[in-house]
């Protein structure tokens, strides 16, 4: 962690975010994920580890999938970023978030919006994943609960649905 | 049951669009106002006396709440068990993360520099760090002889056995500890008032266990100490005794300061001071028979609890009756111990002391088969426990469980033959050698012997006033569906849309003591609860004639409704009563051990690179009997995760321990299975019912913990020849393993003796 009072000065920054346009004081060296989290409130992105190893605070960032605890906020200036609060479209859920609660992808929960993050970034970039694909896409991310196989097969069913919606 | 049944479906998880919205609130997203941050001064040295505690002159002190053991306004212990472990070490340290002091800051940041900025000076004592150290007692660091808990269960006539058998067979077989690894790390607020007393809000599994550690340390009337589950990210055991710690910790911030407290660890805090898996020893010595029929044997487990007495005893004990497995024992006898050493305490995770016996005795299976020439397969078979016999604590088996048709079942959806015959010619050459694994193993539902009728577990459901139906338990939702499957049984047993029930947030001011959310109880014990509980509902609703015997959901609502709005209030109560027929002797450990037990085979398929001595497991069949499947969908990713963490305390998770500290405390460094390490997971149930649960279901929570490991060494052995007898088993193991061309197994006594003190001799 680093002292609050070396950083002191604050810079403004600006970001598009789930579609909005917000401005922030921060110092720029601050995390990201605890933007996020104490002052938009966002709180669906998640401390797993603070070291980018278990992608539970993952967010995409101008369509790239990224840890944002890893990222000081003043990187985030002028990006558009996507969080977990984002993914829905108002009451309707993203067809990867209904096919989670079909295959069972959510246990615990805690992995789940980096999980479903992954898992939206994999298939905007790929919309037929392989098996084998979707278990690349999803390594970033830890889940101790599921042992992967339900939420592989959400995004098998998140693949299909779409293909034949 | 009705056919457009509840139970047996997979329903939607009743949490599950907060979860996979982002909504669900865990701890961490909660905040009060004027919440400070607390965090903990911990002991850097395994064991000593504290001298001298100085506070560097850097840091403005005055901002900072400080708590210390003085500040305690109880007892200084975290009540469990026995009441050994301090909340706040006062004169001496016993092990290298023992809280000495507490901070509290309105910012969270400058508490890392703080905690550093304080010093603490020791008298150090010498300390120990293994089992055989602790038995050696040439320190005592716990009671008189290091010794928290001993059992002794006893069958037969184990002592006259050897004389006659056809061969003795020894092993002894080590496991390591492991990490739970929930992906949410512990965390707690507090808040104190003098008219309310203390709440806590945390990630927890047990309510009131806190509930009753903060009485004790806080010196406060039930009624004056509330403790909230809020969303929890994962617990697998590591939240059952821990939280109370945490908890602790954070209330005496809050009544010091006055201001509500948070305190959530980071990973590598999490990691390093809370609980792990006990490390294990078993030790084997088998009579066995010509015919492969196992005599009798003589099996010594032992465990190492570190430094406080915790949950040990109790793990001990489940370990202990699990070490026979699955198998007929004519004569047996087991002796278990949990011993000290000044390391954290090891406490609870997911199978709780079963899955270290269950390595030990599937391991020496497959030794005992290599000894006697007979297969896997074969010295299983002829051991299968029937119905009719006893168990090594005499609990006879009164289910019509045929392991013998649940082997042969999981032989052929694993092929397993088919393989073995292609492995064979395919292990001649090359870089590549592959192998097959069997573990046929058993696990206990519910609380230990009288543990049920101890807990005496109360459950209520409430009729509302808006007409629908409120389950209300202390047991908590981690990921395993208790919310789900808990409401299903309420739906099922008022004949009401699931939809219908809600569960109550576990709360100890709403909320009766169910008793804790651990041992694969939560489904069968509480379970059945909630059905009679239900049904008391429904009982009232008829007997007051607001609802007649056949009703449908409309009529059900309006008669609660009109029940409530005259009388205030419709709750049924049902309290645990043990069935007349269960009979358990804690004295000489003998009895029905459990209510129910879970059957299972496991296989696991496994590839070795004898280039980079890697094992990859490329299929795995885990095939079980854990009664009625009350919600396939949940109950199948209750197995894959089990099998999942088995296979990292098999192959992957090993904590680096350093003067009993540990090393590797991040996710860097202590490696847990990723999405391309796992292989196909192959989930069959069968289902045979059982009395005692709710809609016959049995406990599955932990189950599939207990397979993984043997079942993957042996085929690791299966593939190369080379005996492996403890887990974790990493690459650089089967390196020396290959290398040393380690005792082969199936070779004759002698070189087993010579080369690790291995007995094996032939009649």
């Amino acid at each position: 962690m680093t002292d609050s009072r070396a950083i002191r000065a604050k810079a403004q920054i600006s970001f598009t975010i789930n579609g909005g346009t917000k401005t922030v004081q921060a110092h720029p060296m601050e995390r990201l994920l605890d933007v996020l989290r104490e002052r938009l409130q966002l709180t669906g992105a998640k401390e797993g580890c603070g070291e980018g190893e278990c992608g539970s605070c993952s967010v995409l960032i101008d369509g790239m999938l990224v840890n944002s605890c890893l990222v000081p906020v003043l990187q985030a200036e002028g990006s558009n970023i996507i969080t977990i609060e984002g993914i829905a479209a108002g009451d309707t859920l993203h067809i990867l978030q209904q096919a989670f609660l079909q295959c069972g992808g959510a246990q615990c929960g805690i992995c789940t919006p980096g999980m479903i993050l992954a898992g939206v970034h994999l298939l905007n970039r790929n919309p037929e994943p392989t098996w084998e694909e979707i278990r690349e896409g999803l390594s970033g991310n830890l889940c101790r609960c599921t042992g992967y196989t339900q939420i592989i097969e959400a995004v098998a069913e998140a693949a299909r649905r779409r293909a034949t919606a | 049951m009705r056919s457009d049944s509840i139970v047996g479906k997979s329903v939607p998880r009743k949490e599950g669009r907060d979860k996979v919205t982002g909504t669900s609130a865990y701890v961490d997203d909660m905040v009060l106002p004027d919440m400070l941050f607390g965090a903990t001064v911990r002991s850097q040295i395994p064991r000593g006396r504290i001298r001298r505690i100085t506070f560097s002159p850097q840091i403005n002190w005055d901002e900072f709440v400080i708590v210390a053991a003085k500040d305690i306004p109880g007892k200084n212990c975290i009540s469990l068990i026995s009441d050994d472990q301090p909340c706040l070490a006062n004169e001496v340290v016993s092990h290298p993360e023992e809280p000495v002091l507490l901070l509290a800051h309105p910012d969270r940041h400058l508490l890392p520099q703080a905690v550093a900025a304080i010093s603490i000076e020791y008298e150090p004592l010498p300390a120990i760090f293994t089992i055989e150290e602790s038995e050696r007692r040439s320190e005592i660091i716990w009671g008189e002889d290091n010794i928290f808990k001993t059992y002794l269960i006893e069958k037969g006539e184990v002592d006259a056995i050897w004389e006659d058998a056809d061969y003795i067979v020894e092993g002894e077989y080590t496991t390591g500890a492991q990490e739970q690894l929930y992906i949410e790390n512990n965390g707690m607020i507090a808040a104190f008032d003098a008219a309310h007393g203390i709440t806590v809000w945390g990630s927890l599994q047990c309510p009131y266990y806190i509930h009753k550690a903060l009485m004790a340390l806080c010196a406060l009337p039930a009624e004056k100490v509330r403790v909230v589950q809020m969303e929890t990210g994962g617990a697998f055991g590591g939240k059952e005794e821990y939280p109370s710690m945490i908890a602790a910790h954070a209330a005496l911030l809050a009544m010091k300061s006055g201001k509500p407290v948070k305190i959530i660890y980071d990973r590598m805090e999490d990691m390093a001071a809370t609980t792990k898996r006990h490390p294990s020893r078993t030790h084997h010595r088998t009579a066995v028979s010509k015919q492969g029929k196992l005599l009798g044997g003589e099996i010594e487990f032992t465990i190492d609890g570190g430094a406080y007495a915790t949950l040990s005893s109790v793990v001990l004990s489940r370990g202990a009756i699990h070490a026979g497995g699955p198998y007929f024992w004519p004569n047996v006898r087991i002796r278990a111990k949990a011993v000290a050493t000044n390391a954290p305490p090891h406490g609870a995770f997911r199978g709780f002391g079963a899955p270290q016996s269950l390595f030990a005795m599937e391991r020496h299976m497959d030794r005992i088969a290599k000894q006697l020439g007979v297969s896997p397969i074969e010295i299983r078979r002829r051991n299968f426990l029937q119905p009719g016999q006893a168990t090594t604590t005499e609990q006879v088996v009164r289910e019509q469980i045929n392991l013998e048709r649940l082997l042969a079942r999981a032989l052929e959806v694993s092929d397993y033959q088919g393989k073995k015959e292609k492995f064979a010619k395919e292990n001649q050459g090359g870089t590549i050698r592959k192998g097959m694994g069997i573990a046929a193993f058993l696990h206990g539902a519910g609380f230990t012997g009288s543990g049920e009728r101890y807990l005496s577990s109360v459950v209520g459901v409430e009729g509302c006033a808006d007409g629908g139906v409120r389950v209300l338990v202390s047991s908590t939702e981690f990921g395993q569906g208790t919310k789900t499957v808990l409401s299903q049984i309420a739906a099922e047993a008022l004949a009401l849309p699931y939809e219908n029930v809600s569960m109550a947030q576990p709360d100890t001011l709403e909320v009766p003591n169910s008793g804790p959310t651990v041992a694969s109880r939560t489904v069968m014990v509480v379970g059945k609860l909630v059905q009679s509980a239900a049904l008391g509902v429904k009982q009232t609703l008829i007997s007051s004639n607001l609802l007649g015997d056949a009703y449908n959901a409309e009529e059900f609502r309006a008669a609660c409704q009109e029940y409530v709005a005259t009388h205030g209030q419709l709750r049924s109560w049902s309290r645990y009563e043990a069935p007349a027929d269960i009979f358990w002797d804690d004295q000489k450990y003998r009895g029905e051990a459990y209510a129910a037990f879970a059957w299972a085979v496991y296989i696991a398929e496994v590839t070795v690179d004898l280039t980079t001595c890697g094992v990859s497991v490329d299929d795995f069949v885990a095939l079980q009997e854990v009664g009625k499947v009350l919600h396939p969908l949940l109950a199948r990713g209750q197995i894959i995760g089990g099998v999942a963490q088995g296979i990292g305390f098999s192959l992957y998770e090993k904590v680096v321990w350093q003067n009993g500290r540990m090393q590797n405390g991040q996710m860097t460094n202590y490696i847990m299975p990723t999405a391309t390490d796992l292989p196909p997971i192959r989930v069959f149930f069968e289902e045979l019912g059982n009395v005692y649960g709710a809609y016959g279901a049995k406990g599955i929570g932990e189950l599939p913990m207990d397979g993984p490991a043997p079942a993957i060494v042996n085929a690791v052995a299966d593939a190369l020849g080379i005996h492996f007898d403890f887990i974790p088993l990493l690459p650089e193991d089967i390196m020396d393993g290959l290398e040393d061309g380690r005792e082969k197994e199936g070779l004759a006594a002698s070189s087993h003796q010579s080369a690790l003190g291995l007995a094996g001799r032939i009649r």
